[in-house]
């Protein structure tokens, strides 16, 4: 019914997908299955018309089909639930759920009567109990994922494609997801879907297709796949071959933080971390961990509590206050608060410690080449040259120079929030391999991960934040993934 | 292509039609090709280029500066104020018009970074708050009666007017601060990511005073050459130069974005508007044609400009 035929799609000069060519049945659940950034939501977004593929064509129904803008691909029938949720926060949950297809009256008025029961039947079918009127800002990110669920639904689409709905649901929002995509199912209604979620998978696809590093690796039915042979395939090699040893931390407090609070986003938050330690903060999206490393780096202070560092209070109402403490930050955030896209990769590396690059106010231009060159070679960071604007380059570059840049002014404390995110496994590993010589050269390493194998094999503890508030601090080598989600759960 | 053969392309690109104009020029009239127009060329082009360059560093920043025009009339009026002749000797004048002009752009400045108001509203604001204060101290009149010392500013030393004097050693002084101090540096990340540049520990809020302050000191400046090449000073004067000067910085390859642009750039934009100014003079042409013209030239070029370098 929709198929793919040689998809491919670049950024940049990055390829992140491959001529990639998968077909989807009427009526089946079709997962893909891949590590971040390994070319699902790029494949995804090229089938529901967000991106135009630059090689390749997507067929519906035997016809080739060019959809210029997700509109046409809604228009065709097919409707997609992103992975970054898009509601627009000042209109009403209605509003939102009919928007683009709002029910109107002779003039072109909406019929809000019937604006709401349509919300009202939709929601009803999620099993979701969502006030129609309520504005959307109103919402925790839970009911905004079932309201967006409910707007594809509306659209009475033949394929809908699901990127990780289930995110940031709770168990009993999942299982009414469930069962609305049975009911979908037997309508005859195509499904294709992404999770990190092991269990999912094999609950609910049919058929599963596993991406790696932008490739199709292959199509099966899912009752010929378990979980081991799925991981196998979708990394490619043994995790614990990227991981490298670590190293017992030492006794020596770096930073201590009591009673952490800046409501809603967190409260009470206390931990340690020693100098040659590694602590993870792990929770689900949404309890409050970037808001907690950015207070620490002075981005977003906290309205109460202590930061403690080398055992003098600290007072951070910028990042220049934490960088002139010695913490250094590697934001989640690339595009948004890490790269200054028009400058080459050279002056973006130096920008936070250009100071040791001065004579008085002047740059000189001498040193400043010779620490990058030393940089890009030790990050082996591929680039034409220093002076290639860093947009230019691919995510892991990216990151590996933004690493660069934090450790070039060699703080104390360095705070990595999601350093992986949507980069390649090869950079990843190389990531990694710094972040355990950080913690060996008596540094500390405060690391917020999403990818649970990441955090339990790099990390020495494991705090565990739900809701703004520490659930649980655990021993990474005693604990296992699913104790973290345990207390990572909301109850 | 990388960015920096780009920009290399613009400017390489922007030279050439600056010389096929005044190639055309010099066929169409008789006139241009002289060393007496072309030395008017550049003394019609100090005030502008002195603009240009202090907003350089403004747009750079992603801001803009509207108040450009009136400031001029300001510190033209406060410069004419202090220079009557025996009053005082000739620094102090000057030095008033400068001050007058630094003063707008760190209120500009301070509003923009501390009171979080869009540079637009602010400077549209002391567009109107500096006409008004012209000509309250003016008393609506051109404060005339200047020395004679102040006014041989707009003559020339050694055979080159001192109004191009000063655009020439403004723009080198920028270009050189921009290329080799760090706050130069700054600037660029500020323009380029406001958000990131923070996070990165730069002093974001002080960066942007900075700039503003050394736009507003420069169009001080641009208001006591002003002054001393009409012999007074004019409360209504400077109308509409912010428009000249942005657009100059703007075909010179300066994003309004921020965070690219360079003061050569911005040198040649200054040069081609300056150039087509005169040719249309030259020419004939009746003012009222003369704006139409300009307008089209400088959309189009901008619009030529963008259209590249998105290929």
């Amino acid at each position: 019914m929709l198929q793919a035929l040689e998809l491919s799609k670049d950024f940049g000069g990055l390829t992140v997908l491959q001529p990639t060519s998968v077909d989807f049945l009427p009526g089946e659940v079709h997962a893909l299955m891949g590590e971040n950034g390994a070319g699902k939501s790029t494949l995804m977004k090229v089938l529901a018309g967000l991106y135009r593929p630059d090689g390749g064509h997507v067929e519906w129904r035997g016809v080739q089909a060019d959809f210029a803008s997700p509109h046409d691909a809604l228009v065709a029938g097919i409707a997609m639930i992103h992975q970054e949720l898009m509601p627009i926060p000042d209109l009403t949950v209605a509003e939102n759920i009919t928007l683009g297809a709002e029910p109107c009256g002779r003039f072109w008025q909406i019929n809000r009567p019937a604006q709401r029961q349509r919300a009202l039947e939709l929601l009803k079918e999620l099993e979701a109990n969502i006030e129609p009127d309520r504005l959307m800002r109103t919402l925790t990110v839970a009911q905004t994922q079932v309201v967006e669920i409910a707007k594809a639904l509306g659209r009475r689409a033949d394929v809908i494609l699901m990127d990780e709905p289930t995110a940031a649901l709770s168990e009993q929002e999942v299982a009414a997801l469930f069962r609305s995509i049975a009911r979908l199912k037997a309508r005859g209604v195509t499904i294709v879907y992404t999770t990190h979620k092991m269990d999912e998978v094999f609950k609910l696809a049919d058929r599963i297709s596993v991406l790696r590093d932008g490739r199709l690796v292959g199509t099966s039915p899912a009752s010929e796949l378990n979980p081991a042979k799925l991981i196998q395939l979708m990394v490619g090699r043994e995790l614990a071959d990227i991981f490298p040893v670590r190293l017992p931390p030492t006794d020596e407090v770096l930073l201590e933080v009591s009673n952490l609070t800046r409501e809603p986003a967190y409260r009470d938050i206390s931990f340690r971390l020693h100098r040659g330690e590694v602590v993870a903060l792990a929770g689900l999206m949404g309890a409050g961990r970037t808001e907690v490393v950015s207070a620490i780096y002075g981005l977003q202070p906290a309205t109460s509590g202590e930061i403690r560092f080398k055992g003098r209070p600290l007072s951070l109402r910028d990042p220049q206050d934490a960088l002139a403490a010695g913490i250094g930050m590697v934001t989640e955030d690339r595009k948004g608060l890490g790269l200054i896209p028009a400058l080459g990769l050279g002056q973006n590396v130096t920008l936070t410690a250009l100071r040791e690059f001065c004579r008085g106010q002047m740059i000189d231009h001498k040193a400043e080449a010779v620490a990058i060159r030393s940089r890009v070679a030790e990050f082996t960071i591929k680039a034409t040259s220093p002076s290639q604007p860093i947009a230019q380059l691919s995510g892991g570059n990216q990151q590996k120079a933004l690493l660069a840049r934090c450790l070039l002014g060699d703080p104390d404390l360095i705070i990595l929030d999601e350093p992986t995110r949507g980069i390649d496994i090869g950079a990843k590993a190389e990531i990694y391999s710094a972040i355990q010589g950080l913690a060996r050269s008596g540094k500390a390493v405060l690391l917020v991960s999403s990818e649970l194998p990441e955090a339990l094999s790099l990390a020495h503890r494991i705090v565990v934040l739900r809701r703004g508030s520490v659930a649980a601090t655990l021993d990474a080598a005693t604990a296992d993934q699913e104790t973290v989600l345990r207390h990572a759960m909301p109850l | 292509m990388p960015a920096l053969d780009r920009h290399l392309l613009h400017r390489f690109g922007l030279l050439l039609v600056i010389l096929a104009v005044g190639l055309g020029l010099s066929f169409v009239t008789d006139t241009f090709l002289s060393v007496a127009n072309l030395t008017n060329v550049a003394r019609q082009v100090s005030i502008n280029g002195i603009l240009a360059v202090g907003v350089t560093f403004v747009l750079l920043t992603a801001g803009v500066d509207l108040s450009l025009g009136s400031v001029v009339a300001l510190s033209g009026v406060a410069c004419a104020t202090f220079a009557h002749p025996g009053d005082h000797t000739v620094f102090i004048p000057i030095a008033v018009g400068l001050l007058t002009g630094a003063a707008c752009g760190l209120v500009n400045g301070v509003l923009v970074t501390r009171g979080g108001v869009a540079p637009f509203i602010v400077t549209l604001g002391m567009m109107t708050i500096a006409r008004g204060l012209a000509l309250i101290f003016s008393g609506g009149r051109p404060v005339a009666n200047m020395s004679s010392e102040l006014t041989s500013l707009a003559g020339d030393f050694l055979g080159v007017p001192i109004p191009v004097l000063c655009f020439a050693s403004v723009a080198t002084g920028a270009w050189f601060f921009l290329r080799n101090f760090r706050l130069g540096r700054h600037i660029y990340a500020v323009g380029g990511n406001e958000n990131a540049a923070r996070a990165a520990g730069v002093p974001v809020e002080r960066v942007k005073l900075f700039a503003y302050g050394l736009c507003g000191l420069l169009t001080g400046l641009a208001g006591v050459v002003l002054a001393a090449r009409i012999t007074t000073g004019q409360p209504n004067a400077g109308q509409a130069y912010e428009l000249d000067a942005i657009a100059a910085v703007v075909i010179g390859g300066t994003s309004l974005a921020g965070g690219v642009g360079t003061i050569t750039g911005t040198l040649l934009g200054v040069l081609l508007i300056g150039e087509i100014n005169n040719g249309l003079d030259l020419m004939g042409v009746s003012s009222y044609f003369q704006a139409v013209i300009k307008g089209v030239i400088i959309v189009g070029a901008v619009w030529l400009d963008r259209r590249q370098s998105r290929s």
